[in-house]
C-alpha cells in the first residue's frame, strides 16, 4: 500500500525539473501535429481496426436480440427461438459472402443504380499481403466484409422477434436466404453502395432506414401474412397480453444491443485515421449513449403517467428506439439533440405498440415500433442536424426503401406459405414450438409456460 | 405397529386442522406469533387464489389484463383442540392490515394424527 503511494510521487518528483522543458517541446511538437498529416499505412491500419473492432461489438449484437427475444417469448418458445437467432446469424454470414457483399458494393451494376451483380462471391486479400499489393486509400477488404456482414445479419434479427411463438423454423429460415441474400443487399446498394439514393442526396449514416426500417418492414410483412398468436386477440377486439418469461434476459439483452451499437454507429464513421475521423467516432459513441438514454427515460416516465406503473419492457424498448433514431445522424447532433432524438424515439414506441394491437397486427418483442416507427423518424430528424440533408429526400428514401422492402418480403412470404405453410398447427402452438419442432425445452425442469 | 393397538377412530378427538390463507408479507410476523404461543410446526405452501375481492387488473405493454389469482400463502398446523381458538386468535391478530384481502381461517376436525417415527397418535403425535 505505502509503496503504491510512494512510487507516483517519486516520478513525479523526478519529472519536475524535466516540466519546464517538456512544455517547450510539447509547443515545438504541436505544430508538427497541426500541419502533419499520418502515413497512408497508418491511416489503413487504423481504419482496419475500426472495421474489425465495430464488426465484433455488431456481432454481438446477435447475442443481445436473442437474449431479447429469448425473455420476451413464453417458455414454451425459448429454445425455437434461440435457435432461430444462431441459425439466421449463420445463414446471413453464408449468404452475405455468396451473394449480398458484391450485390451490395457492386463493382459493375448490372442496372446502373439499383440493382448490382448477382453471384459475384467474395475474395479476401491474399496472406500476408504487401502495402505495395493492395490499394491503401480504404481499409483491408476482410475487415470491410466481416464489419458490413454484421448490419446484414442485424436486419434478419429483427424480423425473428416479431415472428415469435408461432412461425415454423424452416420456412422462417428461407426467409431468410432471401432477406440476406438479397433483398437487403439490393436496398442497401442504393445508399450505401453509391446508388440512385445516394445520388439523390439521401442521407442514411448507419442504417435507421437501410437496416432498422428494412428490418421492421421485413416484419411487417410476415406479420400480416402469419396472423397474430392465439388468444392474443379476442373476438370482442380485447387484447389479451402473454408476457414473457424472463425480463431479466430481455433486460440483458438490451444492454448488449446498447454496447453492440457503439460499434454500429462509431463504425460506421468508415475510417480512422485522422484526428477529425478519431475524433468523429467518439463523438458518435457520446450521441448514441445519449439517445438510448433518452429514449429509455422518456419511456419510463410516459408509462408511470399513462398507465400509473413504469412499464419494464416498454423502457427496453425504449432505449433501442432512442437507438435506432439517433442511427441516421448519430454525428451531426449535440448531446442536447441527441438525447432529444432518442427520447422522441422512446416515446414513439410507447404510443405505437397499443396501435399495433388495434390493427391486430401481433409483434412479441416489439421490433416493428423500434425498428420501422422509431426508424422514421430517425432518418427524418437528419435534416434538423445536418444541413446536407433536407425532409423531402429523407422522406422519399425511406418510402422508396420501404416499399421494396416491404413487397417483396411480402411476396416471398405469400410465396413459403402457399409451397410449404408458414404457421405451426394449433395444437403445436398451444403445447409450445420448443417440444412441437425441436423436442426440447429451454426449461425441462420448470413446468409449462 | 399393531392396528389393534392404535385408539379407535372416533369424531371429536382432540386434534384440529387449522387451515389458513393469508397475505404472503404477513408470514414471518405469524410464524413468530404462532411459534412464541406453543406451536411447535407449521406447513407453508404459495396459493394463488380468488375471494370476495376477485382479483385485480394490471397494464402490459398498453394492453390490460385480469390478474384472476391473487398470490397468497396457505398455512396448515395441527393443533390440540384446547389450543386451537388461541392459534386462530393469534393468525387473526397478526395476518390482519384492515385491508381488503386479508385472508381467511378454516377450523377442521382432524380424525386422526400419527408420527411417523414413532408411531404415537393424535395429540401425543403433535
Amino acid at each position: 500500500m505505502k509503496l503504491n503511494m510512494i512510487l507516483p510521487l517519486a516520478v513525479l518528483a523526478a519529472a519536475l525539473p524535466a516540466l519546464g522543458v517538456a512544455q517547450e517541446t510539447a509547443e515545438v511538437a504541436e505544430v508538427v501535429v497541426a500541419t502533419g498529416e499520418p502515413a497512408e499505412q497508418t491511416k489503413f491500419i487504423l481504419t482496419t481496426l475500426l472495421f474489425l473492432i465495430g464488426g465484433f461489438l455488431v456481432f454481438w449484437m446477435a447475442a443481445g436480440f436473442a437474449m431479447l427475444e429469448a425473455g420476451l417469448v413464453r417458455s414454451k418458445n425459448v429454445s425455437m427461438q434461440l435457435t432461430k437467432n444462431i441459425s439466421l446469424f449463420s445463414i446471413a454470414a453464408i449468404m452475405y459472402y455468396l451473394v449480398g457483399f458484391n450485390l451490395m458494393y457492386p463493382g459493375e451494376w448490372l442496372v446502373e443504380g439499383y440493382i448490382g451483380p448477382f453471384f459475384a462471391v467474395t475474395s479476401l486479400e491474399p496472406v500476408g499481403v504487401g502495402a505495395a499489393d493492395v490499394t491503401i486509400d480504404y481499409a483491408s477488404v476482410g475487415s470491410d466484409f466481416f464489419f458490413q456482414l454484421m448490419f446484414c445479419a442485424t436486419t434478419a434479427s429483427i424480423v425473428s422477434g416479431a415472428l415469435a411463438e408461432r412461425l415454423k423454423l424452416w420456412p422462417f429460415l428461407l426467409f431468410v436466404v432471401v432477406l440476406t441474400g438479397f433483398i437487403y443487399p439490393i436496398e442497401a446498394s442504393w445508399q450505401w453502395g453509391g446508388g440512385w439514393l445516394s445520388e439523390m442526396g439521401f442521407s442514411d449514416f448507419a442504417g435507421s432506414t437501410l437496416v432498422h426500417a428494412a428490418g421492421g418492414f421485413a416484419a411487417l410483412a410476415g406479420a400480416i401474412v402469419l396472423g397474430p398468436r392465439i388468444g392474443k386477440y379476442g373476438k370482442d377486439g380485447r387484447v389479451t397480453p402473454i408476457p414473457g418469461s424472463n425480463l431479466a434476459l430481455a433486460t440483458l439483452g438490451t444492454f448488449i444491443l446498447w454496447l453492440g451499437w457503439f460499434g454500429f454507429n462509431g463504425g460506421s464513421q468508415l475510417a480512422m485515421g485522422t484526428i477529425g475521423d478519431v475524433s468523429d467516432v467518439s463523438r458518435i459513441f457520446a450521441n448514441t449513449n445519449a439517445a438510448a438514454a433518452g429514449g429509455a427515460v422518456a419511456a419510463l416516465i410516459l408509462t408511470q403517467i399513462t398507465y400509473g406503473k413504469p412499464d419494464l419492457t416498454m423502457v427496453l424498448n425504449g432505449a433501442l428506439a432512442g437507438l435506432v433514431s439517433i442511427t441516421a445522424e448519430p454525428l451531426a447532433p449535440s448531446l442536447t439533440e441527441a438525447t432529444l432524438i432518442g427520447a422522441v424515439g422512446g416515446l414513439i414506441v410507447v404510443f405505437t405498440v397499443p396501435l399495433l394491437d388495434k390493427m391486430r397486427i401481433d409483434d412479441v418483442v416489439g421490433a416493428i415500433p423500434v425498428h420501422l416507427f422509431a426508424g422514421f423518424w430517425g432518418t427524418l430528424i437528419v435534416a434538423w442536424s445536418n444541413s446536407d440533408a433536407n425532409y423531402v429526400t429523407q422522406i422519399i428514401g425511406f418510402a422508396a426503401i420501404g416499399a421494396f422492402v416491404f413487397v417483396t418480403s411480402l411476396i416471398v412470404f405469400i410465396i413459403i406459405k402457399g409451397v410449404m405453410g408458414l404457421r405451426v398447427s394449433e395444437e403445436d402452438e398451444i403445447n409450445g414450438l420448443d417440444m412441437a419442432e425441436l423436442g426440447m425445452e429451454a426449461y425441462p425442469e420448470f413446468h409449462k409456460g | 405397529m399393531d392396528p389393534r393397538k392404535r385408539p379407535a377412530l372416533r369424531k371429536g378427538n382432540n386434534v384440529k386442522l387449522i387451515i389458513a390463507a393469508i397475505k404472503p408479507f404477513k408470514l414471518e410476523e405469524v410464524r413468530e406469533a404462532l411459534t412464541s404461543i406453543g406451536v411447535r410446526g407449521m406447513m407453508v405452501t404459495e396459493i394463488k387464489g380468488f375471494g370476495s375481492q376477485s382479483g385485480h387488473t394490471e397494464i402490459y405493454r398498453g394492453a390490460e389484463y385480469a390478474v384472476n389469482f391473487v398470490p397468497k400463502v396457505k398455512i396448515e398446523i395441527v393443533v390440540s383442540a384446547a389450543m386451537a381458538d388461541q392459534v386462530v386468535e393469534t393468525i387473526q391478530n397478526t395476518a390482519k392490515t384492515d385491508k381488503i384481502g386479508d385472508g381467511k381461517i378454516f377450523v377442521l376436525d382432524v380424525a386422526q394424527a400419527v408420527r411417523v417415527r414413532t408411531g404415537e397418535t393424535n395429540e401425543d403425535a403433535l
